[in-house]
């Protein structure tokens, strides 16, 4: 008998849910699928078979989701316990699959048969080989495989229940982004700088993770999130190993969602993206890392709340302070959105702290309600533009009201959602996690949190009055309808209004969902 | 003896972070990064040798196929910024800030 027999007969096969698994096995399955097209399809017929699988894939794989939630008490663990198929997951997951949908939307758009994408990676801007290939017309058709490999990866992070998968998950969601990054067909300078420094700033945050993991490896003998609990309530011993590890981790997770001090990457990078991407990573990527956090924090470290609560407190406050304040100084719209992010991470993470149900369920509805105006507004972004491309600088917005009264009317309205004025989706969010905050003992932070949305309120204020209340220049930027973006515009807009009038049977779905809490 | 294995993969990830801190070239910052990654497989095989499981084993070798995934990305991405720049120090790339 030889050693390779042996070893064969002591691993069992493992079991695989294939039904519970399917949404996350369907987008990668179209990923794949995409990948062939792109190797054996004729280049003519390439864009329209692409955009059909990204949108079959995602709408099977939300399908999929909601069915696998109204069938009976979605409580397991799947995959041999790595992956956990449980109330908010599925929350999650649905969410990151319709904002997803809408991101595809802005990334499919062709106006004057010109995608938002270069039409070769690899060409140097402003060369002759760039130009050949332009006036070719030449569609990026590989963004949809990278695309859908990155939501692929979205969809495992907040699912997984340990530290491995969840590494894995974060470089399967993280590297297409990087790449998606430096395609901009416009500002290809400005693009491909942004996937430099998120490529950098991402792989060193990730080795911090993956330290994190190792020691937390070390204190535990093992990476299963549930496993590592107990560890802690045994009080094996080996503390310094445990805090070590807790916070390394909490950087690469933290880094992921850009909390203050790890959010330098958050403006560079969404200003150089494509507005199309960045709509995707302000809202996809930030239900995937929230979700993330959620589940490393409520069921690996739940026992240890005492020792971790104190380092979330500052870095929560830092976040909403310094996301608000700085963001009053920009001068580019895009740049102005990612500070705002910055800040809304910040509120974000109150509901995380506040550990109790509510929180939980009040974290879901604010990821649902602030990725649906996310997109709205990056969407909004992509119509304004100039003879270069999109109007960044705030400046030319100016009396955009006066002549554009119905998508100015749109966008005033995604700004007041971020203030969280009442009526829209931002305030029932952030009357959510506050309320949570404060019964969970935590008042001085919701007292800062509500200090910051004043501030924050400021700059949200004077855009508006920009809008409406300045006159336009002659050559002011023109507005560029086109069916996609549009679409995603008025379904951003809807569901803010929609969150924010009647909040009630979302805020019950959350609820339903967080009463499951995560499967361990 | 496997704590000496701990301390040297602690001194690799110090010397790794350290280099990402103070180092100019993308290439050598991204090289930094692949030793920390590497300090941290030392670590993952120590501690399995410490606790007596494979776990720590298998999970290096999961690490290696994705460093070698990020090499493909990040070398692609370098390349690009290099033919535009001709330069691959991060201190030219400054059109994005503050």
């Amino acid at each position: 008998m030889t050693p390779g027999i042996i070893a064969a007969a002591d691993i069992p096969a493992p079991h695989l849910e294939y039904g519970r698994l399917a949404p996350i096995l369907i987008v990668l399955g179209a990923a794949s699928v995409g990948v062939l097209i792109e190797a054996f399809a004729p280049r003519e017929y390439r864009y329209w078979a692409q955009v059909q699988v990204a949108l079959l894939g995602l709408v099977g794989a939300f399908a999929w989701t909601i069915a696998l939630s109204m069938s009976g008490t979605p409580h397991h663990v799947a995959a041999m316990g790595a992956i956990g198929i449980d109330g908010p997951t599925l929350f999650i997951q649905g969410t990151i699959l319709v904002l997803a949908l809408l991101s595809l939307l802005l990334v499919a758009e062709r106006r004057h048969e010109a995608s938002p994408f270069t039409a070769q990676a690899s060409s140097v801007p402003g060369s002759a080989e760039e130009r050949e290939s332009l006036v070719a017309g030449i569609t990026q058709t590989e963004v949809f495989p990278l695309l859908l490999f990155a939501v692929g990866g979205m969809l495992i992070f907040p699912a997984a229940n340990d530290l491995l998968t969840m590494f894995v998950a974060l470089e399967v969601l993280s590297l297409p982004l990087y790449l998606l990054c430096g395609l901009a067909r416009r500002r290809r300078l400005l693009s491909q700088e942004a996937a430099v420094k998120y490529f950098l700033l991402g792989a060193f945050s990730s080795a911090f993770f993956l330290y994190g993991t190792a020691l937390l490896y070390g204190y535990a003998g093992s990476v299963r999130l549930s496993d590592i609990s107990a560890a802690i309530s045994k009080q094996a011993g080996g503390e310094p190993l445990l805090l070590a590890g807790v916070a390394l981790l909490s950087v690469g997770l933290l880094f992921k969602m850009g909390a203050v001090p790890f959010h330098v990457w958050k403006p560079d990078v969404y200003q150089g993206a494509p507005t199309a991407i960045t709509a995707l990573m302000a809202s996809c990527t930030l239900v995937s890392a929230v979700g993330g956090i959620l589940r490393v924090f409520y069921v690996g470290f739940e026992t240890l709340r005492w020792d971790w609560r104190p380092m979330m407190w500052a870095v929560a406050i830092l976040t909403m302070l310094v996301g608000a304040i700085v963001a009053i100084t920009q001068t580019d719209v895009k740049r102005m959105l990612a500070y705002s992010s910055v800040a809304h991470g910040g509120f974000l993470l109150t509901g995380v702290i506040a550990t109790n149900k509510a929180g939980l369920s009040g974290t879901l509805f604010y990821l649902a309600a602030y990725g649906f105006t996310t997109v709205g507004a990056f969407a909004v972004i992509t119509m304004v533009r100039d003879a270069g491309g999109e109007a960044g600088h705030l400046s030319r917005w100016a009396g955009l009201g006066k002549r554009e009264p119905l998508l100015a009317g749109t966008f005033a309205l995604f700004l007041l959602a971020f203030a969280g004025i009442p009526l829209t989706s931002g305030f029932t969010g952030k009357f959510a996690v506050f309320q949570a905050a404060v019964a969970g003992g935590a008042t001085p932070l919701v007292i800062v949190g509500v200090l910051s949305s004043a501030i924050a309120a400021f700059f949200y204020v004077r855009v508006i009055v920009l809008m409406f209340f300045s006159d336009p220049a002659a050559d002011g930027p023109a507005v560029v309808f086109s069916p996609t973006s549009t679409a995603a515009v008025a379904v951003g807009a809807l569901v803010t209004v929609v969150l924010g009038v009647i909040p009630g049977p979302a805020l019950h779905l959350a609820q339903s969902a967080a009463n499951q809490l995560f499967v361990r | 003896m496997t704590g000496h294995y701990l301390v040297l993969s602690a001194i690799l990830f110090t010397i790794g972070g350290v280099g990402v801190l103070i180092r100019r070239n993308a290439i050598v910052i991204f090289m930094c990064v692949e030793l920390m990654l590497n300090a941290t497989n030392l670590a993952f095989v120590s501690f399995s040798r410490m606790h007596g499981t494979l776990d720590g084993q298998i999970i290096a070798f999961f690490v290696m196929v994705v460093a070698a995934a990020e090499v493909v990305v990040g070398l692609a991405i370098i390349m690009a910024i290099f033919r535009s720049r001709k330069s691959s120090s991060v201190d030219d790339a400054n059109l994005l800030k503050y």
